[in-house]
């Protein structure tokens, strides 16, 4: 009996003595994996950044905003948040009391201003805020405090800002308890946000300063935020089970509070995170399986291309196979003997896909600012498939060349 | 050691049934060198294949050193011709990307020997028909007497009792074709059973004993002594 190991021999001696159509052999197979791979990462980069994004403005998390939400109910309403000013101190207070499982109701108002402080200018958002919002946000503080109730309803002249605020503004110098000029108001900074970096959605989540809500409200945002309204309400539930309970809550009280009439539409909005979240996973995971089914079609046809190749070959050596099995060979080994040429063509081209894929989709997570993502299963599914490609793509192949008759092989010239 | 009783061999050609032999009995001993000449279509060529095991009689007895071979089944025939026959063709039928000890050592790859002593073994059959210098050499490089020189080599690579030569001569020189002679017969006298299926008269002259074929049928066997001169 011959040992298999001769059978990986017998192919690779093949497969190294014409390199260079052994490499176009498997290159059908290397743009197929390669494909596959990067097309997966892409997907799954694009999905991780989705999920990052969500998760960046906090987890459990229910926002309220004015105006009725797209496409709800009747009427072609779209107003953007903060066109419509139904929203208020009062709603805020009212569903800090009276929501069961409600961990941080948190108002905002929000506007843009120059900073300037030791004679260094910066331009950054500005957001009137109570102390809830960390809670909401999941922030924290990395150095001094957040302001607290008294001084948020108070008005004082307090701020807490972002890093890249910081290091714009004071360089290495520790910024607490330092002036820093709001617009053309002095306000006071008593504590630094720890970095939470950039966002998914591309903006720098470090490049911002928060004030009391009063103080903010009042003396920065100015004429577009009237009285005692706010733009949004960010509320966290405990626990994400308690979600669509809390949002349920949330939406009967303010609908009690604005006196909206029954099967009339709101006049505010309740974007709950954990089903966006949900919607758009499900929408970046079709787009991913999409991407890779098209991918995987490349790797068919690269299977293909080594059916060809081999069919050619068993041609082309039909005399070698002739005088193999006069020398010994059993018609099952010169089955083994291809098909395994075919595989190795193919695993192969599977490795080198594999890496060009994961090389590709490196490229393309630095070129696109994407994070970079590589399922787990991407390297054993696709060494497996190009295998499997290999088998499927070199058995005929190896079939015809063991049901060749020795005697007529020998003669073929 | 060989022996075939009214052996039959029919092939269908579109309509008609071609009788390449036609009822062959045949008793070959241990040590004889054995010249098989006919003109083409006379059946030699279909003797050979099934003597060496590559194909079966449609009717007759095979014995080989006692054993029934028609009675082998697929596997049986590939070890029998692995281990008991050394074929030597015409056209050499070296494979042209492995050198010269590769060729040698293929039919031990498929008899199952340890690749040390495979190529330990190669090496000496190398040596003993004069190539132990070329044995990285592949067929590319070297002359056609060479060559065969190493198609014979690994027809006795597995230290088979009988060595079937196919017109060994046929695409040679005189000169080297001769000196392929000289190694047939010094092998013979070591005690291989020879047999060589030629149409070449002056090749058939060399060994002992001549058999004649002619449409399927032997027509004459001439054991005569002292012929070969």
């Amino acid at each position: 009996m011959m040992k298999p190991l001769d059978l990986v021999g017998f192919a690779t001696g093949a497969i190294v003595a014409h390199p260079m159509r052994s490499a176009l052999t498997s290159l059908g197979v290397v743009i197929g994996v390669a494909a596959v791979v990067m097309m997966t990462s892409i997907g799954l980069g694009a999905q991780q950044m989705v999920t990052a994004a969500i998760g960046g403005l906090g987890s459990n998390m229910l926002i309220i905003s004015p105006g009725a939400s797209r496409g709800g109910g009747g009427g072609f309403v779209s107003q953007g948040a903060g066109s419509g000013m139904s929203l208020s101190d009062g709603d805020a207070e009212a569903l800090k009391a009276q929501i069961d499982g409600a961990v941080a109701v948190a108002p905002t108002v929000r506007g843009g201003a120059q900073l300037a402080a030791e004679g260094a200018n910066w331009n950054t958002r500005v957001e009137g805020v109570t102390p809830d919002y960390l809670v909401a946000r999941d922030l924290t503080i990395a150095s001094g405090r957040m302001f607290d109730d008294r001084e948020a309803r108070q008005g004082k002249k307090v701020a807490v800002i972002g890093q890249t605020v910081a290091t714009e503004l004071f360089g290495d110098a520790d910024p607490v308890g330092k002036r820093l000029r709001v617009g053309a108001v002095p306000f006071e900074i008593i504590g630094v946000l720890a970095s939470k970096g950039q966002s998914g959605f591309g903006q720098d989540q470090d490049d911002i300063v928060l004030g009391p809500l009063q103080a903010v409200r009042s003396r920065i945002v100015g004429r577009r935020v009237k009285g005692d309204n706010v733009q949004s309400i960010f509320v966290k539930a405990a626990t994400a089970d308690d979600l669509d309970r809390v949002q349920e809550d949330v939406t009967n009280l303010m609908r009690e509070r604005h006196r909206i009439r029954p099967g009339a539409d709101d006049d505010f909005s309740v974007q709950n995170m954990a089903s966006i979240m949900e919607a758009m996973s499900a929408s970046t995971k079709t787009f991913t399986g999409l991407l890779a089914a098209v991918a995987a079609v490349s790797l068919l046809v690269g299977g293909i291309g080594i059916m060809n190749i081999m069919l050619v070959a068993v041609t082309e050596r039909t005399r070698e196979i002739g005088l193999r099995m006069a020398v010994g060979a059993r018609r099952a080994w010169v089955l083994y003997q291809f098909a395994l040429e075919a595989v190795v063509l193919s695993f192969a081209g599977g490795v080198i896909g594999l890496l060009l894929g994961i090389g590709g989709a490196m490229l393309m997570s630095k070129l696109a600012g994407w994070p970079m993502a590589i399922a787990s299963w991407a390297a054993p599914v696709a060494l497996g498939f190009s295998m499997l490609v290999g088998l499927v793509f070199g058995a005929y192949p190896a079939w015809r060349a063991a049901q060749l008759d020795p005697i007529e092989a020998l003669r073929r010239e | 050691m060989i022996e075939i009783e009214g052996l039959k061999k029919t092939y269908v050609m579109g309509e008609e049934l071609v009788h390449a032999l036609a009822g062959v009995s045949l008793s070959i001993g241990q040590g004889e060198s054995v010249a098989i000449i006919g003109p083409s279509g006379s059946g030699k060529s279909s003797l050979m294949n099934i003597l060496g095991g590559l194909d079966r009689p449609t009717a007759g007895r095979y014995l080989f050193e006692g054993e029934d071979v028609g009675a082998f089944d697929d596997n049986d025939l590939a070890s029998f011709r692995s281990r008991r026959i050394g074929f030597v063709f015409q056209s050499f039928q070296l494979l042209p990307r492995l050198t010269a000890l590769q060729n040698v050592e293929l039919p031990m790859i498929y008899a199952g020997v340890d690749a040390a002593e495979r190529k330990d073994r190669a090496a000496a059959m190398l040596d003993k028909v004069g190539l132990g210098s070329r044995m990285g050499h592949r067929p590319t490089q070297m002359s056609g007497g060479q060559q065969q020189r190493v198609a014979i080599a690994r027809s006795l690579a597995n230290s088979p009792g009988l060595l079937l030569a196919d017109e060994p001569t046929g695409a040679l020189d005189t000169q080297t074709g001769e000196e392929v002679l000289e190694l047939f017969k010094s092998l013979n006298a070591e005690g291989l059973t020879l047999v060589i299926v030629t149409h070449d008269l002056e090749v058939a002259a060399q060994t002992r004993r001549r058999i004649t074929f002619r449409d399927g049928l032997i027509v004459s066997d001439d054991h005569g002594d002292g012929a070969a001169s």
